[in-house]
């Protein structure tokens, strides 16, 4: 009984809601994360569940400090998505939820490829229905884009896993390493779900189109289980320190001028990802400590700042930040909760973000990558000012936009309330996320050198804002380098990214336009004859049927005589 | 003893059911001889297959005649395992002709039809498990001939055009075997397969060998609706009744394949069949082109019986190209996509039985919102378009992967290729029909909503086999396996 894979119990949640009323279906929901966490605990270490499929032997548990970490990060983030989204009457969007919810932690647990691949494409499949079902044409077109690339994602799983299967003819999933064909479309099938530069747009597109409660479980699930699969296959890839780098600044210029606020907390995602991919390409103890823990709080403080969106997108259904302002006023609870969520991602001392990100920066420098370790400090400060005081800022002060509403469902605010309290109790009390974590390092969060470095950082970031936004202009002196950044990522960059847009839409169109009309061509041609009165299509009089007949027979008369 | 009688039994109790259903006329006598028997039938080829498992092979001689020179029954691993796919879809199909049957045709034609019925199981029975060449022919005809019969029992009158097409393009190709087997008969002297065998092997590079390979490779082509033969096969099921479709979809292209590799590794021998003739070659050429082409014509069709059609020539050339591996990795995937391929094909025809029963129609266009009103039916419309696309835990999963191992085992990545891009313009085919059942808008309100459970449960019995067959494969895959090393002449 204890030995039954932890996804088994979502799956079959998940069976029940389809067909439970209303209530019953509530009081599955909200208990199977809590049973199944209870039963996570019972758990064994160490434990190796193997089943025999075909000729191959498949591990659909295996327990051990890594799993066990995002096993129960998963649940836990679940049942703060559940709790968020128990006011909704939709049958679909909660079965979507729970088969999401049980495919993620299935996927952390999976033993082997094989069973990771399964549950990367229900990952994928199962999310895409919490996109749609904010059933517009907007949310259908998002959604679809992104079940395309996260289908790609699993097409190119599988076939690095036959590949590696062919050449050491095993399919169990240890460490991989890059080398080989294999393992490199391995690599690029978790960057994709990671959401590496370049592969990040399905990401910052889907997101924001989903249901306010839905975007609570993306943001949990699917990138967390790629960085897991990561930690799992890749720990120690040098490249990853530069590809994380680069995930950890380029978002940065694409939040600040981001209207979405929703989109912005995309962006901030991918930079916070960054922190995490650095770390794994450290592999030292300290950073994989570090990426891992920062998988752990950046479910529950980016949960936090997506549900305080989502409540305020279901509350006046805007989330424009020029349409949002001065909503302190109407609902200060929620307030107050973003900015705690607020506070963690931008790595306050005594709120989450801080015990978890000092860990990485910590194992750059001593690593010896100075560069990456200034790129990621540049991060950290964006990271404060879009969704430290942008989210917050735009949403509930700014001007104030007229809007009067209410404080949203007391589920919303429990949820978030439930996220805010593990954001301060992880931060003030983090030796019990220490706990958990695959190598004991011994590190000391509340450093004096770590508190003060972090703290400088934060309140020349926090007065550079408030003095530009004070004065409205930008003046010619600058007094110090975050405010320099600043300069550079709110004027210049966007500016040079707008040029930079305009001439890549015109090629891009001028693209779009030739392979359009090629294939619109191409089209044409299938159709006709593949089409229904096409060539291979239509009703052949018999005789043509025989002439066949004979030139297959001369055909193959002649190839045997040869 | 009965259990010795076994191999008899298998043909001759359909054999003389068919008359006896003439005599009996009422249409739910027909009926329930016609399922009755099937049920035995089925029930012998599984005591025939608990035999061969306990003792390897089966030599049955008729009349105490011994082999040569008598008509002999050689049953081994490969035949048993295509008679227990026959009469299983034989038996689980009869269940839902009832109903379906009844809509259908006409009450004073049913007792025919079930005859017909009869007679081309009898067929089918008869070509899998003789061992005589001469013998095989003449259930080649039986089979053929009432098939003929069955297709154009169809409510369309273009059925009688589709069964005209279908008689003259199957009797090529019976004359085709025959004149094969006659050229092989002079080189030998014998039509027993296994004489034959033996006899061939000191006379193969001759002139008459090659050209009686030629004539049974493209006879036999024709019969399974080999790319490009495969010109009939369409209309052939598109307007035959929809127990027909189910029932031949699922055997009748099965058993010549058997008939295929039975004559390429039994008779021929695989150094002459896949060595010195360049018959491997034009197999993988031909089944590359058949998964393609027809799976892309399969996209456009708005008739579903049609797409379907088109998709079994698709699936035809996944078997093809199975053989064409010439390994054993290759065969038992053949082998095992003929089993799991009769599974999703009956389901998804039954399917559309119960949609057409429904209905009077298998347009896509008809289908706007079916999925609401008729949800068991399209549930096994989705297991069994799950499968065909190849989904994990289904049969065709199972296939499809044995299919790729084999390949990869090759080296023959473009095949790989082929059977990936197959299943991605399947995913499209069935996803259409899934997104017009569930997305799309009610035409108009129509009273009623599912088919009777009649013909529900046999569909739903293949739709879960589709299922536990993706899980448990000791059954489908370890047969399969024992057949294909049969075939490449080892031991199982």
């Amino acid at each position: 009984m204890v030995e039954l894979p932890p996804f088994v119990l979502f799956y079959l949640a998940a069976l029940a809601a389809a067909v439970l009323p209303r209530r019953a279906r509530q009081v599955v929901m909200l208990a199977v994360p809590l049973v199944g966490g209870l039963a996570l605990m019972n758990l064994a270490p160490d434990l190796l569940l193997r089943v025999a499929f075909m000729d191959l032997y498949l591990e659909p548990l295996r327990v051990d400090k890594l799993s066990m970490l995002f096993g129960i990060l998963f649940h836990i983030g679940a049942f703060i998505g559940i709790v968020f989204s128990l006011h909704v009457d939709d049958r679909s969007q909660h079965v979507a939820a729970l088969l999401y919810a049980g495919s993620a932690i299935g996927a952390v647990f999976a033993g082997d490829l094989l069973t990771l691949f399964l549950f990367w494409e229900m990952l994928a499949l199962t999310s895409a229905f919490l996109i749609f079902a904010n059933r517009t044409d907007r949310a259908w077109g998002a959604g679809m884009r992104y079940l395309v690339i996260q289908v790609l994602s699993g097409v190119l799983l599988l076939a690095g896993a036959l590949m590696l299967y062919r050449h050491s003819g095993s399919l169990a999933f240890n460490h991989i390493g890059l080398n080989g064909a294999g393992s490199f479309l391995i690599f690029i099938a978790f960057g994709i779900k990671c959401a590496f530069p370049l592969l990040h747009n399905w990401l910052t597109d889907a997101y924001p189109e989903a249901t306010p409660t839905g975007t609570v479980f993306l943001s949990a699930f699917t990138t967390k289980v790629a960085v897991y699969a990561l930690a799992r296959g890749f720990a120690g890839t040098e490249a990853l320190v530069y590809i994380g780098a680069t995930m950890t600044c380029f978002p940065i210029f694409y939040a600040v001028i981001e209207n979405d606020l929703r989109r912005v907390l995309a962006y901030s995602m991918i930079n916070q990802i960054g922190f995490m991919v650095v770390g794994i390409g450290l592999g030292t103890a300290l950073a994989m400590n570090g990426a891992i823990a920062h998988a752990f709080n950046d479910v529950i403080f980016k949960g936090l700042l997506m549900m305080s969106m989502g409540a305020v997108l279901h509350m006046t259904g805007r989330i424009n930040g020029s349409d949002l302002g001065g909503l302190y006023k109407s609902m200060p609870v929620t307030a107050g909760l973003c900015i705690v969520g607020a506070a963690s991602i931008s790595a306050f001392p005594l709120f989450s973000g801080f015990v978890s990100k000092s860990m990485v920066m910590v194992a750059v420098l001593e690593e010896g990558h100075p560069g990456v370790w200034l790129a990621l400090l540049f991060a950290s400060a964006g990271v404060f000012h879009h969704a430290g005081i942008k989210i917050p800022f735009f949403a509930f002060f700014s001007h104030d936009s007229g809007i009067r509403t209410t404080e949203p469902p007391l589920n919303m605010l429990a949820a978030m309330g439930l996220a805010a309290v593990l954001c301060i109790f992880i931060g003030c009390y983090p030796w019990a996320l220490y706990e958990l974590l695959p190598f004991s390092t011994g590190y000391a969060p509340f450093d004096g050198s770590h508190i003060l470095a972090q703290i400088q950082l934060l309140v020349f970031s926090a007065a550079a804002f408030a003095w530009l936004k004070v004065s409205g202009i930008y003046p010619p002196e600058l007094h110090s380098t975050n405010i320099d950044v600043e300069w550079l990522y709110r004027r210049l960059a966007p500016r040079w990214v707008r040029h930079c847009t305009q001439r890549l839409t015109a090629v891009s169109e001028t693209l779009g336009e030739t392979t359009q009309n090629a294939s619109r061509v191409v089209m044409r041609s299938v159709v006709r004859h593949y089409g229904p009165e096409g060539t291979l299509a239509r009703s052949w009089p018999t005789g043509s049927m025989v002439l066949w007949v004979a030139v297959l027979l001369a055909a193959s008369l002649i190839l045997y005589y040869l | 003893m009965i259990s010795a009688q076994l191999p008899a039994l298998q043909v001759v109790v359909p054999l003389l059911a068919a008359p006896l259903c003439l005599v009996l006329h009422r249409p739910f006598a027909a009926w329930l001889l016609t399922f009755v028997v099937s049920g035995i039938s089925l029930l012998v080829s599984v005591a025939l297959l608990g035999q061969i498992l306990e003792q390897g092979v089966i030599d049955y001689t008729f009349g105490g005649w011994a082999a040569p020179f008598g008509i002999a029954y050689h049953i081994d691993f490969a035949n048993a395992y295509v008679l227990l796919i026959v009469t299983a879809i034989s038996t689980v199909v009869s269940i839902f002709a009832k109903r379906s049957v009844a809509s259908e045709i006409e009450a004073h034609s049913q007792g025919l039809f079930y005859t017909a019925w009869l007679l081309c199981l009898t067929g089918l029975l008869g070509i899998t498990i003789t061992g005589d060449a001469f013998n095989l022919f003449v259930f080649l005809e039986i089979s053929s001939l009432s098939s003929y019969v069955l297709i154009a029992m169809g409510n369309d009158r273009k059925a009688l055009t589709a069964a005209y097409q279908y008689l003259i393009m199957g009797t090529i190709g019976a004359t085709f075997i025959l004149i094969g087997i006659g050229l092989l008969y002079m080189l030998t002297g014998t039509l027993n397969m296994l004489d034959m065998a033996q006899r061939l092997v000191a006379v193969a590079d001759s002139r008459t060998a090659r050209t009686g390979f030629a004539f049974l490779t493209v006879g036999l082509g024709l019969k399974i609706a080999l790319f490009p033969l495969h010109l009939w096969l369409p209309n052939a099921y598109a307007y035959a009744p929809s127990a027909v479709s189910a029932f031949l979809a699922a055997t009748a292209t099965k058993v010549a394949v058997y008939v295929l590799l039975r004559f390429m590794f039994s008779v021929f021998g695989i150094d002459f069949a896949l060595g010195a003739m360049p018959l491997s070659t034009m197999l993988v050429v031909l089944g590359s082109v058949a998964v393609l082409s027809a799976s892309t014509v399969a996209i456009f069709q708005h008739n579903l019986k049609r797409m379907l059609a088109y998709s079994s020539i698709a699936q035809i050339g996944y078997l093809v190209l199975g053989v064409s591996l010439a390994t054993p990795a290759g065969l038992t995937a053949t082998l095992l996509h003929l089993f799991n391929h009769a599974l999703m094909k009956g389901a998804l025809f039954l399917a559309l039985g119960c949609i057409a029963w429904r209905l009077g129609s298998v347009r896509l266009g008809d289908l706007g919102g079916l999925g609401y009103r008729m949800p068991w039916t399209m549930g096994v419309f989705v297991i069994g378009g799950l499968s065909l696309i190849g989904l994990p835990l289904t049969a065709g999963f199972i296939s499809k992967w044995y299919l790729v191992l084999a390949a990869v085992e090759r080296g023959w990545w473009p095949v790989v290729l082929i059977i990936i891009a197959g299943s991605l313009l399947a995913v499209i085919y069935v996803w259409r029909v899934i997104e017009t059942a569930y997305l799309g808008k009610t035409k108009e309100a129509v009273s009623g909503t599912e088919a009777p459970l009649s013909m529900l449960v046999p569909a739903w019995l293949l739709a879960i086999a589709n299922l536990y067959f993706g899980m448990h494969t000791e059954l489908s895959a370890g047969i399969a396996s024992q057949a294909a090393m049969v075939l490449f002449g080892g031991q199982p």
